[in-house]
């Protein structure tokens, strides 16, 4: 990794609506992202409050998918993808030389578009991740898989199909036992990227209230193209715009008063 | 430009906010004409045209809530459509005042106190320049002129406690023209009411085009 960057590109935060003191989960600091020759993301800063749903938002393209990549470094899989500067959970760089990437991912969760549940049993698919960090017990993994689901809100649907196969379950109930496969690691960070886009707005509705429900315990950090879901379930809510992070701030005052003019064009879809 | 069909439907809405305060602006402009002229059939338009002023307020507030339903406005499209929403409350409001000033009207018997009728003239072209400069405000997006008639209401609540003192004195040195003389301070408080909506409008004028509401920051 070489020297960090200083900013290229400066944010604008969108005024406070209370003065709140916030621990920083994740703090990102100068980050610079290439694919090959293309900079992706250009000098990002943000601290990412514990304990808060953050949401990324900005048209395709902007970067905001790339940059929820590089909290768990799911960005290391793609071919040529370099960074530069700092993510820093709990105040460590999780790019530091000799990160155990492994225990990273176990520390920040992440659930995806659409729905990925193994082909495998409910009850295996919970307990996939706690057997590969070496948990064999039946009793513990039993006690992982319930409290799991439990927290996923998909318990009293599943206890009674426990064994049957994780594919014949609606998509709504496939995300939430992803959000309970995540969980069952007992990760500090979930990222949830577009987590609802592929679902009916019933099943969005039961994923929306469990995020709220689970920022009790833990950060979570969401991509959305849906901006009233940005705007009815995230604390903090940051725009990107061709790789820039142009605006962060709290969310309510972000979407009734955005302060940098392009953040205003794209959320009252003037962007022409 | 996107969302062509919203950015339309804010037009609408403007059309339609204008002819209301239009309407609006006439009857307080009438009311004051019935105060001078004591003219019964003006009077009487006023008071039948209330009726249009609050259809006119439910086709504003009928647009504003399918807009807040199909469209989800946020940012200044919000602030614009929420604070239209308050405008025409008052602005019905003002309607009512006017209408009641010539039903006031009518029911006085020979001309009214000379030093009252002085003090009523000078609330009445207060009121009108309020409602003018808040309409005025509106149509031209001018927070400044917004931000004017802000706290000029000052001037008639003084006006407001001259009437009221000319009227306890009138009455004190002769009880024959009391009922006339309380009308009349009817009349006094429908005006200096109206100075308050439309201190009220210039205020939502300002939310609009800036977010701050008697001067604060509403998000």
């Amino acid at each position: 990794m070489s020297e960090i960057k200083q900013a290229s590109a400066a944010c604008v935060p969108t005024p406070s609506s209370g003065e709140s003191e916030e621990e920083t989960k994740i703090a990102v600091q100068n980050l610079d992202l290439f694919y090959g020759d293309f900079h992706a993301l250009h000098g990002v800063n943000m601290d990412i409050p514990a304990n808060q749903i953050t949401a990324f938002i900005g048209p395709s393209g902007c970067g905001k998918s790339t940059l929820l990549r590089t909290l768990n470094r799911m960005n290391d899989l793609v071919e040529g993808c370099r960074i530069e500067g700092v993510v820093a959970l709990d105040g460590e760089n999780i790019y530091a030389k000799g990160t155990d990437v492994n225990h990273l991912r176990r520390r920040v969760g992440m659930v995806f578009q659409k729905p990925n549940p193994f082909p495998m049993s409910v009850y295996d698919n919970v307990a996939f991740g706690p057997r590969t960090h070496g948990i064999k017990g039946k009793e513990e993994l039993d006690g992982i898989v319930e409290n799991a689901l439990r927290k996923a809100a998909i318990w009293d649907e599943l206890k009674d199909r426990l064994k049957k196969s994780a594919l014949g379950l609606s998509g709504g109930q496939q995300q939430r036992l992803c959000i309970a496969r995540a969980l069952a690691v007992e990760p500090e960070v979930l990222l949830m990227d577009e987590a609802t886009s592929a679902l009916d707005p019933l099943s969005t509705g039961r994923i929306e209230d469990l995020a709220v429900e689970l920022k009790k315990d833990y950060t979570v950090v969401m991509v959305t193209h849906n901006m009233q879901q940005a705007a009815r379930i995230s604390d903090k809510c940051a725009f990107f715009l061709l790789g820039d992070l142009v605006e962060y701030g709290d969310t309510q005052m972000l979407f009734s008063h955005p302060v940098d003019k392009r953040t205003e064009d794209y959320i009252t879809g003037r962007f022409g | 430009m996107m969302r062509t069909v919203f950015q339309h439907e804010l037009s609408l809405l403007d059309a339609q906010m204008l002819v209301m305060a239009s309407s609006m602006e006439e009857a307080v402009v009438s009311a004051v004409k019935v105060m001078e002229e004591r003219d019964a059939e003006l009077a009487a338009r006023v008071i039948e045209g209330d009726d249009d002023i609050d259809r006119q307020e439910r086709d504003v507030e009928s647009l504003c809530l399918k807009l807040l339903l199909t469209q989800q406005p946020v940012a200044s499209d919000l602030r614009h459509v929420s604070s239209a929403l308050k405008m025409v409350g008052d602005m019905e409001r003002i309607g009512d005042q006017a209408a009641d000033i010539c039903d006031t009207m009518l029911a006085i018997d020979g001309p009214i106190d000379a030093r009252l009728s002085k003090h009523l003239r000078g609330m009445a072209e207060q009121a009108c320049d309020m409602v003018h400069d808040a309409v005025e405000a509106f149509v031209e997006s001018d927070v400044e002129k917004a931000r004017a008639v802000i706290g000029s209401d000052e001037q008639v609540d003084e006006l407001f406690c001259k009437v009221k003192n000319d009227v306890i004195a009138a009455i004190k040195e002769d009880s024959e023209p009391a009922n006339s003389l309380v009308e009349a301070l009817m009349a006094a408080k429908y005006l200096e009411r109206i100075a308050d909506h439309a201190e009220n409008v210039a205020e939502w004028v300002e939310y609009g085009l800036t977010g701050m509401h008697k001067g604060d920051l509403i998000g």
